[in-house]
């Protein structure tokens, strides 16, 4: 009797790390399959511009409005701890740094993986559900070229331009706060973030960052829409693995990035 | 949806996504003066840096006039080389003084330089001669003590 639930338990695990190891494969093959096809995305690049326009252009108001209120909560939240060891000048500087470094990346990542990865995923899953997928292959078109290769560089392209704009919003929200709500010296607040703020070692990493996130959200969103169960429950699934699945792998990859990008160098 | 209102979305979107990484580039990360203004190398060796940094302004009369862009520690002379990039607009006389100098209490440490009379300027891989060190808190803290205990003995 407990030999037979320990077999059984033994057996859920190996199927567990079997089926695991062949997603992963699955998931490996099917990123060269996106990357092969890429050119059929660029031939016929209306596709990929309206997966902009449904990934990129239509995330905007969420980015912009959670940009500028993430700045110009930071700058109250700043400001109130700065102003004890007066330095409250300095606050264009955690601002900048801050936003520049990792909330623009992480925030704008997370917001982008919940408002466009999900939708790939569902449209995806949903194509796969009502055999439209299967359809285009009978009509001789790959769908991998038609659906996927497009949706992956939409969000690939629209990540970073994305973060740029939320970093940009949220230095403009703590300029309304700090320089027109609370009276900073305007000078000082652009002055002292203009000397702390390096373009390589910041600007730049913060970029390579986003593309990293955009990378990691659109090839998880488009897979998961790709291996979807067919059922309306299995898209509902795929979609929520998305999110979850999206947002560790921003958190995570992000420490890593981190690690890397500022690790052992002074400020 | 028509095809030219999305062209015209995805335009709008790409443009405003260049220019806030313009932006970020220019305006908060300050790109256009902080590589573009030519400028000369001089070096200067100090006994104590103290909490100098790379990138730590160097500043003649208050003024920012230059980089701090490498620190080294001899290993002769076991003195710390700053090496500075002076903007080219600015000269200095061969018996500049430099000392290492802290705005405020908790301020940035920063590399102030005090021209002198000398007719002949610095140049591009110059070495400024006289300087001052950092001064270290600790050291004027127990330098203070021992003179206490010393005119305190004497009394």
């Amino acid at each position: 009797m407990a030999l037979d639930a320990i077999a059984g338990g033994l057996r859920r695990v190996g199927r567990g790390t079997i089926n695991t190891v062949t997603r992963l494969g699955f998931a490996g093959r099917f990123f060269l399959a996106v990357l092969l096809n890429s050119p059929a995305a660029f031939r016929r690049i209306q596709l990929t511009l309206r997966e902009i326009y449904f990934a990129g252009a239509l995330s905007l108001v969420i980015i912009l409005v959670s940009g500028l209120f993430v700045g110009m909560v930071l700058a109250l939240q700043g400001y109130e701890v700065l102003t004890r060891y007066g330095a409250n000048e300095s606050l264009g500087v955690l601002v900048a740094l801050s936003l520049v470094r990792e909330l623009g990346p992480v925030v704008a990542g997370l917001l982008f993986a919940s408002r466009a990865g999900s939708a790939i995923t569902a449209e995806i899953g949903l194509m796969k559900t009502t055999e439209q997928l299967s359809a285009m292959e009978m009509m001789a078109v790959d769908p991998l070229a038609r659906v996927v290769a497009p949706r992956f560089w939409g969000g690939l392209v629209s990540m970073p331009l994305l973060t740029a704009l939320f970093s940009t919003l949220g230095i403009f929200g703590a300029y309304l706060v700090g320089v027109k709500l609370i009276g900073i010296d305007s000078g000082a607040f652009w002055g002292n973030m203009q000397a702390a703020v390096d373009f390589r070692r910041d600007i730049v990493n913060g970029v390579i960052k986003s593309v990293v996130f955009g990378f990691a959200v659109s090839i998880i969103a488009v897979f998961e829409g790709y291996d979807a169960r067919p059922t309306a429950e299995g898209v509902s699934t795929a979609t929520t693995r998305t999110v979850v699945v999206s947002s560790l792998a921003i958190l995570a990859l992000d420490f890593v990035l981190t690690v890397f990008m500022f690790r052992g160098i002074g400020v | 949806m028509n095809r030219s209102t999305i062209d015209l979305w995805v335009g709008i979107f790409i443009i405003g996504g260049i220019a806030a990484i313009g932006f970020l580039s220019l305006r908060v990360g300050n790109l256009l003066t902080a590589t573009n203004a030519p400028g000369y190398h001089v070096e200067a060796a100090f006994d104590n840096i103290g909490g100098l940094k790379l990138r730590a302004p160097v500043k003649a009369a208050g003024v920012v006039v230059g980089r701090v862009d490498r620190i080294q520690l001899d290993p002769k002379s076991y003195q710390a080389v700053v090496s500075m990039r002076i903007d080219q607009g600015y000269q200095f006389s061969r018996d500049t003084i430099a000392s290492i100098l802290t705005s405020g209490l908790l301020g940035e440490v920063y590399v102030g330089l005090d021209t002198g009379g000398d007719p002949q300027v610095l140049a591009d891989g110059g070495r400024i001669s006289k300087t001052q060190s950092a001064v270290v808190l600790e050291k004027l803290i127990g330098q203070f003590m021992f003179d206490k205990a010393a005119a305190g003995s004497a009394k």
